[in-house]
């Protein structure tokens, strides 16, 4: 039974992972990701990590996923350009010889337990009790250094994504304008007292002329 | 199940997006192949808690995939800020930083 789950979610996982690279359209690569982690998922679970396995399809399949279709509906898909000639053929032969090299690597390996199924399985292996207690006493470190990561990256997200002044196109009220009015008229000045000065209509209304826009005060 | 079929698994995932990250030049895909490799590698770490018969491989992959949210935020807003500044979005264009 174990062994039918395990090839169904190995070859989802694979057939996902493939998919991400092979279509065309950003969108379906992240719904192909999502397949995949889910897949994933599965796998976690035949090793026992339900914990693992729990929080892959909660916080990647569900929100970080969420976050990419977000984006790619946002920027909408960009250039659909394939890589140059010399990428497009080495690429696949590199990632083919990593394959290799790993798997020689891992399954060549003179561990014993490679080809057996793993310690013997205690009970309550992988429960959140567990990876809790982990995490509050002998990795409090690691987990201290994590939530200041993730407040740095939020951080920086925001400053990275946010609007700035500038780039848009601005409306007409945020245009700069310079009011050149003439002395103002009619306010007791000398020489209106003395009759030198007599104010014509076009000196009663402010003359607005626009300079232009306000600079472009970003840049990253 | 051996071990070692999920390590394989694994080791093929993890290939699968190192050759994406090669071959597409969309950073929005290059970003989901980093994901795949991530993925690949917590696969094998979660695989070798197995094998070990302790957890610590599992807090291990948790961390990974905090630092991959981490890494997706990041690159994410780097995406859309190039969106903004009406770059292409294309890695192969986006090269000042080139020396």
């Amino acid at each position: 039974m174990s062994a039918v789950i395990f090839f169904i979610a190995a070859i989802g996982a694979i057939a996902g992972a493939i998919g991400v690279i092979a279509v065309r359209n950003p969108f379906y690569s992240v719904l192909m990701l999502i397949v995949h982690l889910v897949s994933l998922a599965a796998l976690f679970l035949l090793l026992r990590a339900e914990f693992v396995a729990a929080s892959q399809v909660v916080v990647y399949a569900g929100a970080v996923m969420v976050l990419y279709l977000f984006v790619v509906a946002y920027v909408g898909g960009g250039a659909q350009l394939a890589s140059g000639p010399v990428l497009r053929i080495l690429g696949p032969l590199f990632a083919l010889a990593l394959a290799v090299e790993l798997c020689i690597a891992m399954l060549g390996s003179t561990l014993k337990g490679i080809s057996g199924k793993g310690a013997h399985y205690v009970l309550g292996f992988g429960t959140p009790r567990h990876i809790g207690t982990l995490f509050l006493t002998k990795y409090l470190f690691p987990f201290e250094i994590a939530s200041i990561v993730l407040l740095v990256a939020a951080i920086g997200a925001v400053v990275l994504a946010r609007r700035r002044r500038g780039l848009e196109t601005m409306g007409e009220e945020q245009q700069e304008y310079r009011i050149s009015a003439h002395p103002p008229v009619n306010t007791g000045t000398i020489a209106e007292g003395a009759g030198i000065r007599v104010p014509t209509p076009e000196q009663l209304e402010p003359e607005v002329e626009v300079i232009g826009r306000p600079r472009d005060g970003g840049g990253w | 199940m051996g071990i070692g079929w999920f390590l394989a698994v694994s080791a093929i995932v993890f290939s699968i997006g190192a050759g994406g990250v090669l071959t597409r030049r969309n950073p929005l895909v290059v970003l989901l192949c980093l994901e795949l490799m991530l993925n690949g590698a917590n696969l094998a770490l979660v695989a070798f808690a197995r094998l070990w018969g302790g957890e610590d491989g599992q807090v291990f992959a948790l961390v990974v995939m905090v630092i991959a949210a981490c890494e997706v935020t990041v690159g994410l807003g780097l995406i859309v800020a190039i969106y903004r500044r009406q770059l292409p979005i294309d890695v192969d264009e986006l090269n000042e930083l080139q020396g």
